[in-house]
This record gives structure tokens, sequence and C-alpha cells, in this order.
């Protein structure tokens, strides 16, 4: 089969599925449903590998564009809807179909059993996901951008407050709701205004009109207002509010999902509509993006890092370590060359291997001892040292360690952003270092009870602990298999990404391919293959090695220290107005993502000539 | 054509902005969440206008006529399809905080700080 007719497949698969599965779900037993639910989403993975296996390989279908219905552009105006399958469109939609398939086997045994005649709710919930997260990562065309971007989130705000007989999981869903929707708005407004201008939605399109003229105030301003709903699904600094409290009372399997590609995709969706639209004479000058998002990248990274060290609250933690590697994502997208793409690309595959692992384990702790407390559990969870195992490698990974996918994805991403600024491969080893160090603080205190047992009762300012109910119906006794075999898979995925090098070339094109502006616009528009511009595909480098294992000495001193005096230093004090901003109320948010959209209009107006 | 529809699209915006960061009210909130949607719709409707366009339906009027931009009315159809999801859903949400937490102040809810 033709690769592109394959790509409104990867989108329709799992839609058909969850229309099954709500249409079956009531008479079916819970098995039945579980393996449906796998069957599909299984199916669209396969389709997903299969566009990706395809694209980028010199040859006819290198670069597959499907206009949906038929509908070609004519004339240089086109009507139709387009998909458009460039391999780090495809390579994302792969992964969170992936993803998907690992979290739906993971549930199998997680949640418990639920009511009769709900048992396809749940998988049918993460089919739509999947579709809305698939459709967003292969869509040309800014409209349709917004609706996937719509229909994942609209999802994920059900997905976060699934349990919906416990209060906290309604708050996390609320704010998550009013402030990812807000974004979405804003997001419409800036493509209407971009519809304005040039008659057009598609991303090429109106790439190729915008460059008829210079940038002015209306085209910076569609810039700033697209760009902030997509950052505000990027969890980035002032927008990330959101997320830690989403991913703090989330079913662990959704934050698996959240944390793991979806915030990805807002980065992903920065990226591609800079690339793709702004990137032209018309658009915004490349310094200028630079600057604004390296602004932003680095707030997020320093903040989500001083953060993630501060929580107590095990799902909060790894929460704020997404926010501030979405920080170092958005730096990698700053530096605007082919290899901060691929770097940044690698490391998300890494990551996405390693936080949905440190979440399945998070998981699990939840599940047998209800709580995900630090403090609480200290010691506890010495009778599962499987399980310990998993998280040690997982926060090693986290902070970078060579061989895995996070640590190449790190050291290429940091050698690109050095050549941007010498002091940016610094940050990259200090973020790694905290949030790694982070992860392996409360692992040592959590599954080998070393050091002194931490003192509750003395902290200033606000505290989030983590007692919450189990999600199972009673606690666990033994673990069963799928939910220790998961995220062993998963950070053995995430180990291949860095071991195997034809991953890494594979990455290395798809990241030349998308930021050749011209070249999407040929392939879209014109229907004209693209050469695939020669690069040097990613790999290890002394210097990467070095710094990885630099941050990862650094994490393991980190936690050492912190675990062996745990007494209460200045910092805590520093960073409690920080942390106060964190106050869980819906108007904040909101006043901050308003404080962002200025922010990021303050940082963007010299482009204006 | 006046600059007057965009300011308007502007204002109701900002005001749905400024409700949202001062409710004391969930259900309100999701109203004013709703009012700066509303702000995408006026927005849509008056970058599509043209000055003595009809509506964009050949079935009573010659082919040449003059129309305003039907894309941008199914544009419209679409961002109100996808608000009424995200509306119902909040206010699902709130009711069910409403059953379980017995309040729907936002003050009261401190339980997810730092």
């Amino acid at each position: 089969m033709d690769t592109a007719r394959l790509l409104p497949l990867v989108v329709a698969a799992p839609l058909m599925g969850a229309a099954v599965l709500v249409a079956t779900g009531r008479r079916l037993p819970r098995f039945a449903s579980d393996v449906l639910g796998c069957a599909f989403a299984t199916v669209t993975a396969v389709l997903a590998l299969l566009v990706l296996f395809r694209a980028g390989h010199p040859g006819p279908e290198a670069y597959p564009v499907e206009w949906v219905g038929g509908r070609r552009p004519v004339g240089g105006g086109a009507a139709g809807i387009v998909l458009v399958g460039d391999p780090l469109g495809a390579g994302l939609a792969a992964l969170a179909s992936l993803l998907v398939v690992a979290v739906l086997l993971y549930s199998w045994r997680y949640f418990e059993q639920p009511p009769r005649r709900h048992t396809g709710s749940f998988p049918a919930l993460i089919l739509v996901f999947q579709a809305g997260m698939c459709g967003f990562a292969l869509t040309g065309d800014l409209f349709n951008a917004f609706v996937f971007f719509e229909l994942m989130g609209v999802v994920a705000y059900a997905l976060t407050g699934f349990r919906v007989e416990e209060p906290k999981p309604l708050q996390g869903a609320l704010a998550f709701g009013v402030v990812n929707s807000l974004g979405a708005y804003v997001t419409l407004l800036g493509i209407t205004l971009l519809y304005a201008r040039t008659g057009e939605l598609g991303f090429a399109q109106i790439g190729r009109k915008l460059d008829a003229g210079g940038p002015d105030g209306l085209v910076l301003a569609a810039f700033v207002l697209v760009t902030t709903g997509l950052l505000v699904k990027a969890a980035a600094v002032p927008f990330h509010f959101w997320l830690p409290d989403a991913h703090a009372v989330a079913p662990t399997p959704v934050c698996m999902l959240l944390s793991g590609v979806m915030v990805e995709l807002g980065v992903y969706g920065v990226a591609r509509v800079y690339w793709t639209v702004f990137a032209g004479p018309g658009g915004l000058s490349h310094p200028d993006f630079t600057r604004a998002l390296l602004v932003l990248g680095v707030l997020t990274a320093l903040l989500g890092a001083a953060m993630c060290w501060q929580q107590r609250h095990l799902k909060r933690l790894l929460a704020f370590s997404t926010v501030s590697h979405t920080g170092l994502f958005l730096i990698g997208v700053a530096v605007l060359t082919p290899e901060g793409i691929s770097g940044t690309a690698l490391y998300v595959l890494g990551h996405a291997g390693v936080k949905a692992a440190l979440f399945a384990c998070a998981g699990v702790l939840l599940d047998r001892y209800a709580s995900v407390d630090e403090h609480e559990l200290f010691g506890r969870a010495r009778e599962l040292p499987e399980v310990g195992a998993l998280f040690a490698v997982g926060g090693l990974a986290l902070s970078g360690l060579p061989p895995f996918g996070s640590g190449l994805g790190k050291a290429v991403a940091e050698e690109a952003a050095g050549h941007t600024a010498a002091w940016l491969p610094a940050l990259y080893v200090l973020v790694s270092a905290v949030t790694g160090g982070a992860v392996l603080r409360a692992g040592l205190r959590i599954f080998a009870g070393v050091g002194r047992r931490p003192r509750d009762g003395q902290e200033s300012g606000p505290e989030t602990t983590g007692e919450e109910e189990p999600e199972t119906g009673r606690r666990l006794g033994r673990i069963p298999v799928p939910l220790l075999a998961v995220p062993a898979v998963l950070l053995a995925a995430s180990l291949a990404i860095g071991v195997i090098p034809a991953v890494a070339s594979a990455v290395g094109r798809a990241g030349a391919l998308f930021t050749d502006t011209g070249g999407y616009r040929r392939s879209v528009l014109d229907g004209r293959a693209t050469a695939v511009p020669a690069s040097v595909p990613p790999h290890w480098q002394a210097t990467g090695i070095l710094l990885g294992l630099l941050s990862t000495a650094l994490a393991i001193t980190l936690a050492t220290l912190a675990v062996r005096r745990p007494v209460h230093t200045g910092t805590a004090a520093l960073l409690a107005p920080v942390r106060r901003l964190q106050s869980g109320h819906i108007g904040d948010y909101v006043a901050w993502l308003a404080a962002g959209t200025a922010l990021l209009t303050v940082l963007t107006v010299p482009g204006v000539r | 054509m006046t600059v007057l529809p965009y300011l308007v699209a502007g204002w109701i915006f900002l005001i749905g902005v400024y409700g949202l960061v001062t409710s004391r009210n969930l259900i309100h909130a999701v109203g004013c969440l709703a009012v700066t949607q509303s702000s995408t719709y006026v927005l849509l409707l008056a970058v599509g206008y043209r000055n003595g366009g009809t509506a964009p339906v050949f079935a009573d009027a010659p082919t040449d006529s003059r129309v305003v931009d039907p894309v941008v009315q199914a544009l419209a159809l679409t961002d109100i399809v996808v608000g009424a999801t995200v509306t119902a859903l909040l206010l699902a949400l709130v009711v069910q905080l409403r059953k379980r937490h017995g309040t729907v102040d936002p003050d009261a809810l401190s339980e997810l700080k730092g």
C-alpha cells in the first residue's frame, strides 16, 4: 500500500477502536475489552512504524503527503486537509502509539475491576487520546492542529479526573482543563489572524504567502498567540502550573502518557509551526525566535529543577522533572539547527521511556502502600528490590548516564546548544543532575531506607504530602508481572535508543529534513520529492560521554548528601516564594498565562521592522 | 470594513480572562472560559465578512453573487463543537467536585499547593 495512504489510517484506527469499545464495552468482560483496546493500539503502532520506516529514505515515498479526500491543491490554492508523514512527526506518532500499548498493558492489572457495564471506558478514552496525539503529530494544517490539540486536551482532562469519586483528581482536572482550553483559544485567535492575512490554513501555504511580505505587527501577534497555546501544552514557565497538579492526581497510567509524550507534543508543535510557517523572511527572524524561546527554556529548566528537588510527593517530583526537561527540549529547539532538533528528538525518545518507567514504579508503590510520600514510605519498600532496581536505573538514566537514549539526546542537544551560548551545556548538566538526584534521593530513602528518617512537622511553607488512595480495590500483595515487565521494557527501549546507531542516524536524517523549510513546502504543495540534506548523524562523542558521567556523578553526590544530612538548609526558605506561586488556584494560573503571553510579546517585539 | 469588530473580539477575550482571574465560583469560571471562546467566534466572523456579501448559499442566488467567506463559518462551527465539549466536561467536573468537596469556591481548593 502507498505510504501516504496509511496516514489517515493512523488517526482513524484508534478512533474506530474507541467506537467499537464504546459500543460493545457494556457487554464484554473486562479481559475482552482490554484485549480489544490493546489490539487497536497495536495496529495503530504498526501503521505508524510502517510510515516511519518508509519515510526519510531515498525513494518516491520519502515524504508521504496525503490530501484527505483527494483534494489536491490546484493552481497554488489548496482547499483540502493535508496529512504529512515527515520522519519526525511519524516518529512521534509511533512513540505515542507504542507508549499507549505499554500503558494499556500496564493498566491491565493496575486498576481495580471497573464497575460492571463500564469495562470499555478506560481503553476507549486512551484510544481517543492516541488518535488526538497521532493526528497532531501528522497534520499539515494549522486549524486541524488546533482541533487535534483540543481533542487530546479534552480526553486528557477526562482521564485526569478519571477517579471521579475523589476530590483531588477533580481539582487537578479542572485546572488542567481551564488553562489548556484557554491556551487553545489563544492559539485559535492567532490562527484566525494568519487566515486573515493569507487566506490559507495549511502550514506550507501560510508560510509561502507570508514570505511575499515582510514581518509586521500582525504576523508577530499571530506568532505570539499561536505559540502561547502550544507552550501551555508544553508546560513552559510561566504556563506550567497545571502540569504538577494534573500529574499528581491523574491515574498513574495516564501520567505515563501525559509526561512521556503529550507535553513533548507541545514542544513539537512550537518547532513545527516555526519551521514551516514563520522561518521564512516574512515571519519571525531566527535571532528573535532563538532569544524568545531560549529565555523561556532556561526559566523552565531552572524553575522545574528547583521545584523538583523540593518535592516529597513522588508523582509531583516526577512532574516537575518533566517541566525542567521540557525547558531543555525548548532550548534544543531554540538553537535552530538540525543538530539541536535531532538531539532534542533523541532526548524526547529516551526521556519518554525513562519517565514512563519511573511513573510505573511510583504506581506500584501507590497500589501497595497507598502512598507516594517520600517521607512516609521511608524504608518500607525494602521488600521490593526489583522495583527499587528499576527506579534507581530510571534515576540514573534521567541524569544522563551513558549509554541511555536520554544520555545520548542530552549529549547531542547540549553540544548543539553550546554553539549558541557557551554556558548552555552547564545548564544541561546542572538540570539533569538535580532532577536525577531528586529521583535517586527518593529511591534511596524509599527502597533502601538509607540515612536518617526524615522528620515532619517543621517544614515552612506549603507542602504536598503524598497520601493517596490506591487505584486497586485492595492493596497489592504480590506485584503482578505486567507492573514490573512494562517499566523494564521501557527502560530497555530507552537504553536501545542510545546504543543502536541506526536509531541515531535515522533521527539525524529526520532532524535535517525537519529544518528544511523550503523542502517541506515543495513536497507538500508541489508534490516534488526532496533530497535528504547531507548531515553527520548524531553519535557519542568524548565530551558528551564525560559530561553525561559528570551529571550522573553529581546526581549521585546530591542524593547521597541529601540522604545523609536531611538538615534544613537555607535553600528551602529561599525557594518558599517560588513554591507559594503553585497555589492550586485556577485564577492565579490564568493570570500567569496572561503574563506569559505579555512576556513572549516583549521578547518578540524587536522583530517588527 | 471597520476595525470595530476586531476591538470587540479583543475586549471580549480580555473581559473573559479578567473574569477567570477574579472568579469566586467555578461555574462562573467555566462561563468565563466560554466568554473568552466567544471572542474567537467574533474574530473569525469579522475576518470572513465582506461588505454587501450574503450567506454563502447559492440555491436562490446567482453563482457570481458576492458572499461572505464560508471557510470561517465552517471553522466557527467546529470551534462551537469543541467549545460545547469542553464546557460540558468542565461543568460535569464542577458538579462532581461540589458533591465530593462541598464547595465550588476556587479559594477553598488548596489541597494541591506547592
